[in-house]
């Protein structure tokens, strides 16, 4: 499957990609009207870590052995069948935490606007390219296919 | 080969899956002595409080069982295993052979011999149907009161959906304080002001005495110290132990606390393997073999049992207690140990903290020379899950020891080398 690779030494943590994040997961996704109209404002699945000169894009790895998907109750967090991907079904999620307990990359936000949530990456399922891979400036994120066993 | 799993929640779907993965066809059969589609039992308090309705109590899709095929015999008890012949019996007569066997009985709940504990109106909590059970029963007697046994995780459950539906709510806890299990005596502190305030009488280093009823119903509770406390319902939530009495002690099948399984959830007999909150596995922080009642192991368990039992070797390389558990919406994250052990060398161990009154936001982190063995959070969880993995690893923390509790810690505290090892395994670096 294709995965989100992160690239450290490019990041300049410009934070384009959790700003696109946002409007890509927004009800617009539309940027004027994400940030300014849209009440609760989407959330950004991509956290920037930054301390000094280093800098860092990272989201949800969808690991292959997936600590969330075997600590979810209500088995809303899923491995979808064609893509690999992890996904959350918001509508089944009842916000246990349980999945930010187990997630080593605390990859897997709160998201407290409506109905408890688990927020985390879903690739932007069905685009060709994640928002935050095609914004990013400097090929810092890239999309790139990943074989079985790390090798890319 | 025939598969046969006794049992229908985490860790016999966690078989299930780990089953499918690496074999297609051999025939499955999930035997339950309760009649549902497989359920999330955490669920049942999120019902009784009514936060949910019964079309969210599922697992796993209503399709499930079809498209692993997987055969289901559901609402019927398995009353003994029989690892020589490699045969189950079944209540009612009927008996089942198998190729191999998974024990997935789960826990049952300990209620004391206390007088009056056989009367209308006394409840144990641990199943979807005793949740409805005590939905009827409220309606019926309109019940306003409650006595709840026990404060731990299932009494907690407990007091929330008995709260959120009006019920005024007592609690008794033999120890001295709250969820003695997952807190240490602060965040336990915090958790109780957090159930004071939403109305709970609260009562510790005690337990009940009697249950007095009229007319065959609860009507009061007589506590040990002499405290006569009203209630129209009593909840038993001490705990559960392994439900294992379908093992007959001349079975071949180890039984300690629960049922002894090796690092392939093996059981000592041939064939039979078990997983979840009936068994006794590694726990790798204690270093020893002890029951850990917990979702994600039961699922992990079960999961690994189900690839051995495909043929594929996968080992399990133990657990340890986690949860994450909300008291009356307050978050809180809970790993590893709670306190320094007693019987440890002290100097051994190192206590990091930071409690905010105002917010009543507390985290402790636990260490063990350079490890981390504890981590706790009380109402800031954010990113919890980045010291359970340091846990899980064993990391060795010198490094990064003076940023743990920093506001900003996160990944990027952390030394480049562990970093990256962290992230490839999926095949991605940073």
């Amino acid at each position: 499957m294709k995965q989100i690779y992160v690239n450290e030494e490019y990041c300049i943590g410009c934070r384009l990609c959790e700003i696109h994040c946002a409007v890509q997961h927004s009800r617009s996704k539309k940027i004027i009207k994400a940030f300014k109209e849209e009440a609760p404002r989407a959330l950004a699945r991509v956290l920037v870590e930054e301390e000094g000169p280093l800098s860092f894009a990272m989201q949800c790895r969808h690991c292959e052995d997936a600590l969330c998907i075997e600590a979810c109750i209500v088995g809303a967090m899923h491995r979808d069948e064609e893509t690999g991907a992890v996904l959350c079904d918001e509508d089944r999620c009842v916000g246990c935490w349980m999945c930010v307990m187990v997630c080593p990359f605390g990859a897997i936000q709160r998201n407290l606007a409506g109905t408890k949530a688990a927020s985390k990456c879903d690739l932007c399922h069905g685009e060709q390219i994640p928002a935050c891979v095609a914004h990013c400036p400097n090929e810092a994120l890239t999309f790139v296919e990943v074989k079985a066993g790390g090798a890319r | 080969m025939r598969h046969v799993i006794v049992g229908n929640s985490a860790a016999a779907i966690g078989c299930v899956e780990g089953l499918r993965r690496y074999d297609k066809d051999s025939p499955i059969t999930i035997i339950s002595d309760e009649p549902h589609h497989t359920y999330s039992r955490p669920m049942i308090s999120y019902l009784l409080g009514g936060l949910v309705d019964e079309s969210r109590m599922a697992y796993r899709p209503r399709d499930f069982y079809e498209k692993h095929k997987v055969e289901t015999l559901l609402g019927v008890e398995v009353t003994r295993v029989s690892p020589r012949e490699r045969v189950i019996f079944l209540a009612g007569g009927g008996s089942m052979a198998y190729d191999r066997l998974l024990i997935a009985t789960g826990g049952k709940p300990f209620v004391p011999p206390v007088p009056g504990a056989n009367l209308k109106g006394v409840f144990t909590f641990v199943k979807w149907d005793e949740a409805r059970q005590i939905a009827r029963y409220i309606d019926e007697h309109q019940a306003k009161s409650a006595l709840v046994i026990g404060a731990g995780l299932i009494g907690l459950k407990t007091i929330e959906a008995l709260l959120a539906r009006g019920i005024k709510v007592t609690v008794v806890e033999l120890a001295d304080r709250i969820l003695s299990t997952i807190f240490d005596p602060t965040a336990a502190r915090l958790a109780e002001i957090i159930l004071r305030r939403e109305g709970v009488e609260l009562r510790t280093k005690t337990t009940v005495g009697e249950i007095i009823g009229r007319g065959g119903r609860v009507d009061h509770a007589v506590l040990r110290d002499g405290e006569r406390v009203n209630c129209d319902m009593v909840v038993f939530a001490i705990g559960v132990r392994p439900n294992t009495g379908l093992v007959p002690t001349d079975s071949g099948i180890q039984i300690e606390r629960g049922i002894r399984v090796d690092a392939h959830m093996r059981t000592t007999a041939p064939g039979v393997y078990a997983a979840g909150d009936c068994v006794e596995a590694y726990d790798m922080l204690a270093d020893s073999y002890h029951q850990l009642a917990i979702w994600p192991l039961a699922y992990r368990q079960g999961n690994i049992a189900g690839t051995n039992m495909a043929g594929v070797e996968r080992a399990y390389e133990g657990g340890f207690p986690m949860n994450s558990i909300s008291v009356c919406d307050v978050p809180t994250i809970s790993v590893g140990l709670v306190e320094p052990p007693d019987d440890g060398d002290p100097a051994r161990y190192e206590v990091l903290d930071d409690y905010d009154r105002e917010t009543l936001t507390y985290k402790k982190l636990i260490l063990r020379g350079h490890r981390l063995v504890g981590a706790l959070f009380f109402n800031d969880i954010d990113r919890a899950g980045i010291y359970t993995g340091l846990i899980r690893d064993q990391a060795d923390i010198t490094q990064f020891k003076d940023h743990l509790l920093s506001g900003s810690f996160g990944l990027i505290s952390l030394p480049k080398d562990y970093r990256k090892h962290l992230v490839t395994g999926s095949g991605i670096e940073v």
